[in-house]
C-alpha cells in the first residue's frame, strides 16, 4: 500500500514535470529552439494565476482568473516569438539556448520585483482537498494533475497529427524553407507555438502552484523537465510525459530506497545512462534519411 | 590596405599572418606584463579573474567553437581541476608546480572518459548528457566529503613557487603573472594545435559530421581527444579558480557556472580565441559595471529604496540579449568588422558582412 501511496504521488509530480516538458517539446518540435526559460514562463503564469486569483492581491474567482492568466500567458509567448526568438531564425542552438537563459534571468527577476521572493501558494478550490479511492489517500490537486496532463498531451498530440496547423508546425520544422514554398506562413506558425507553449506552461504553474507553493526560483525545475523531454526522446509529446513520470515515479522511492545524499542525483544519472544507452531517447524521433 | 603576398608554405602556417600583427601582440603582452605597476591590487586581482575566466573560455572554446560539441558541464572539469590541485598539496604535500599540471591532467581524463560514452551523442544531447554531469558533480563533491570537505568547502594552500609566495592577497601582482603566464602558454599551445593535423581534423568535425568521416577523420578519436583537451585546459583554470577563491565548495562549481562560460565565448564569438579573451571581458567587469552604476545612481538621485534586490542579475541578462540579437557573431564579429572597415577604406561596403540567409532544417532526420 506505501509503495502505491508513492506511485501515485510520484505519478502527480511526474505529470507537473511532464506538463512543463510538454511546453519545451511543443517549441522543440516545431521551431527546433530549446527554451531554456520553460520553467521560469511556468513560475511566471502561476505567479500570474496567484497574483489575479489570491485574497492578498486581486481576490478575483479561481475561474476566471485561470483563463485571463492563460490568455495573458499566451500572449506573452506570442510576444516573445515576434520581438526576440523570430530574429534568431537560422542561427545555431547554442545561441537561441544563452538567449533563454538570459530570458530566464530576466523572467525571475520581475516575478520577484513584483510578487516577492517568499514562497507563497495558490488559493485553488482543489489544494488540501482529499479523496480516497479504496484506502488510498489522495489529494484533490493530484487527481487534477494527472487528468489535466492527461487530457493536455493526448489533445496536443492529436493536434499535432491530426489538424493542419498541427501538419503545419510539422512540416516548419522539418525544413522551413520548403514550408515556405509550400504556402505555410512560417512565422505566424512559429509565433503560434511560443504561444501555445505559454499556455501549456501556465498550466503546469498553476497546477504546481496549487499543489504545493511557489516563489520565483521554482523555475529551476524547468532543469528537471528538461531531463524528463530528454528522456522521453525530444520532440515526442507523449516521449514528454514518459520522461516527466519515469522521473517523478524514480524521486519519492530512490528518496524511500537509496541513501540519503544520494537519492537527489538519481533522475540525472538514469538520464545520462538513457542517453548512453538510447542516444535520442526512449521514443526516438531521430530517423536515418532516405536518399 | 595591406596586401600579404605568400611567397611559401610557411607563411600558410606561422603564427603571425605579417610583422604588424606580431607587434600588436607583442605590444599587448608587454602591456599585460607592465599593469600591475599601474593598477592597485583590487584591479590586479579582477584582471587575474579575468585571464583566469579566459583560460577556462578557451578551453570550453576548444570544445564547442572549433569542435562544435556543445557543453554545459565544464564547471564540473573546473571543479575536478581545483579539487585535485589542492587535495594533491594538502594531503600528499606536493609542490604547486607539480600539483597544477596534475589537476589538468586529472580534468583530461575526466573529459576523455565522459567522451567514450558520450561519443554516439549529438548536439543538444550532449549538452544535456554534460548537463546532467554538471549536476552529478555538484552533489559528487559533497558525497566525496572525506576528500573534498563537502558542504563546508577547503581551503586552498598558498602557492609557493622556489620560495616566493603567490598568494592572492599578499602578493596580488605575482599571482597576476602568474595566470598571465598560464593564459599565454594556453593560447601558444591552443594556436599551434588549431594549425596541426588535429585542429584541422577538429573544425572538419564541426562542419559536417559525415564529410570529415568521408576524408578519413576518425569521428570518435577526435572526439575524445577534443573533450580531453577542453576538459584539461578547463581544469587548470580551475585550479586557478580555487587559488583565486581561496575557499571553495561545491557551490562554487554549479551548473550556472557551466552556463555562464558558455555564455562567455558565446559574446565573446564562438569559433575564435580572442572570443574567449573578449567573453571573459564582459563577464568579469560587466556585473562590476552595473555595481558602480548603481552606486553612482543611488548617490545621485537617492534611488536606494526604489531599486529591487537582484536587478544586477536581470540588466545582466538584457545586455546579454542586446548582444545574442544586435552581433550574433560575437564581439570578435563586430571587432573584425570595423578592422575591415578601416584596412580597406574606402572600399568597404555596407553589405560585405551580410550573412546569407539561414534556413532551419531539422536535426530529427539525418
Amino acid at each position: 500500500m506505501e509503495s502505491l501511496q508513492l506511485l501515485v504521488s510520484g505519478l502527480a509530480n511526474g505529470c507537473v514535470y511532464g506538463l512543463i516538458a510538454l511546453g519545451f517539446v511543443l517549441i522543440y518540435k516545431a521551431t527546433e529552439a530549446l527554451n531554456f526559460a520553460q520553467g521560469d514562463m511556468m513560475m511566471l503564469g502561476a505567479f500570474v494565476t496567484l497574483g489575479l486569483t489570491n485574497d492578498h492581491y486581486w481576490a478575483l474567482p479561481f475561474w476566471v482568473s485561470v483563463p485571463i492568466a492563460l490568455l495573458l500567458m499566451g500572449a506573452f509567448g506570442y510576444l516573445l516569438e515576434i520581438t526576440l526568438l523570430r530574429r534568431m531564425s537560422g542561427q545555431s542552438q547554442i545561441a537561441v539556448v544563452v538567449l533563454t537563459v538570459a530570458l530566464g534571468f530576466i523572467i525571475r527577476f520581475l516575478a520577484g520585483a513584483i510578487w516577492g521572493h517568499e514562497p507563497q501558494s495558490l488559493e485553488s478550490p482543489i489544494a488540501g482537498v482529499n479523496v480516497r479511492f479504496s484506502g488510498l489517500v489522495l489529494g484533490l490537486d493530484e487527481v487534477a494533475v494527472i487528468l489535466v496532463t492527461i487530457v493536455l498531451t493526448g489533445l496536443l498530440y492529436l493536434g499535432f497529427a491530426r489538424t493542419r496547423l498541427g501538419l503545419a508546425m510539422q512540416a516548419a520544422s522539418q525544413n522551413q524553407l520548403a514550408a515556405y514554398y509550400m504556402g505555410i506562413p512560417v512565422k505566424r506558425v512559429s509565433a503560434l507555438i511560443w504561444c501555445l507553449s505559454g499556455v501549456v506552461a501556465t498550466a503546469a504553474g498553476i497546477l504546481l502552484a496549487s499543489k504545493g507553493s511557489i516563489d520565483p526560483n521554482s523555475g529551476f525545475l524547468g532543469i528537471k523537465a528538461f531531463a524528463a523531454a530528454v528522456i522521453g526522446g525530444l520532440g515526442s509529446l507523449p516521449g514528454a510525459l514518459l520522461g516527466g513520470l519515469v522521473i517523478g515515479v524514480i524521486e519519492p522511492f530512490a528518496a524511500r530506497h537509496v541513501a540519503a545524499g544520494f537519492s537527489q542525483v538519481v533522475p540525472y544519472a538514469v538520464l545520462l545512462l538513457v542517453l548512453i544507452i538510447r542516444p535520442s531517447g526512449i521514443l526516438s524521433q531521430v530517423r536515418d534519411k532516405k536518399v | 590596405m595591406r596586401t600579404v603576398f605568400k611567397t611559401s608554405y610557411d607563411a600558410d602556417l606561422g603564427l603571425f599572418v605579417h610583422r604588424y600583427q606580431a607587434f600588436w601582440y607583442f605590444l599587448l603582452l608587454a602591456v599585460a606584463i607592465g599593469l600591475p605597476f599601474v593598477m592597485n591590487d583590487f584591479w590586479i586581482g579582477e584582471v587575474a579573474l579575468m585571464l583566469i575566466w579566459a583560460i577556462a573560455g578557451m578551453g570550453l572554446m576548444l570544445l564547442v567553437g572549433h569542435a562544435g560539441q556543445p557543453s554545459l558541464g565544464h564547471a564540473a572539469f573546473m571543479a575536478v581541476g581545483a579539487y585535485t590541485n589542492v587535495i594533491l598539496q594538502t594531503s600528499l604535500g606536493w609542490p604547486f608546480l607539480v600539483s597544477f599540471p596534475l589537476s589538468g591532467c586529472a580534468a583530461a581524463l575526466a573529459g576523455a572518459l565522459l567522451a567514450l560514452p558520450t561519443a554516439r551523442l549529438h548536439g543538444i544531447y550532449l549538452a544535456i548528457a554534460t548537463l546532467a554531469v554538471s549536476i552529478l558533480a555538484e552533489d559528487g563533491i559533497v558525497m566525496l566529503a572525506p576528500w573534498t570537505g563537502g558542504v563546508s568547502g577547503i581551503f586552498a594552500p598558498d602557492i609557493t613557487i622556489f620560495g616566493v609566495g603567490f598568494n592572492r592577497y599578499v602578493n596580488a601582482p605575482g599571482f597576476y603573472w602568474l595566470t598571465l603566464g598560464v593564459a599565454v602558454l594556453v593560447v601558444l599551445g591552443y594556436r599551434n594545435i588549431l594549425r596541426s593535423p588535429l585542429g584541422r581534423s577538429l573544425v572538419a568535425v564541426r562542419d559536417s559530421e559525415i564529410s570529415a568521416q568521408a576524408t578519413g577523420v576518425n569521428l570518435a578519436r577526435t572526439k575524445a581527444v577534443s573533450f580531453a583537451l577542453s576538459c584539461g585546459v578547463t581544469g587548470l583554470a580551475g585550479a586557478l579558480m580555487g587559488h583565486f577563491a581561496g575557499v571553495f565548495n561545491h557551490e562554487t562549481f554549479t551548473i550556472f557556472l557551466s552556463i555562464t562560460l558558455l555564455m562567455m565565448i558565446v559574446i565573446g564569438g564562438l569559433g575564435s580565441i580572442h572570443g574567449a579573451f573578449l567573453g571573459a571581458i564582459v563577464i568579469t567587469f560587466l556585473p562590476l559595471a552595473i555595481s558602480i552604476v548603481r552606486e553612482f545612481l543611488n548617490e545621485r538621485f537617492g534611488t536606494a529604496s526604489v531599486m529591487p534586490p537582484g536587478i544586477e542579475t536581470a540588466a545582466f541578462g538584457a545586455i546579454l540579449i542586446a548582444f545574442i540579437l544586435l552581433e550574433p557573431m560575437g564581439i570578435y564579429g563586430r571587432w573584425v568588422k570595423i578592422r575591415t572597415y578601416f584596412e580597406l577604406f574606402p572600399f568597404c561596403r555596407r553589405d560585405m558582412f551580410r550573412r546569407q540567409r539561414g534556413y532551419l532544417r531539422t536535426e530529427r532526420i539525418r
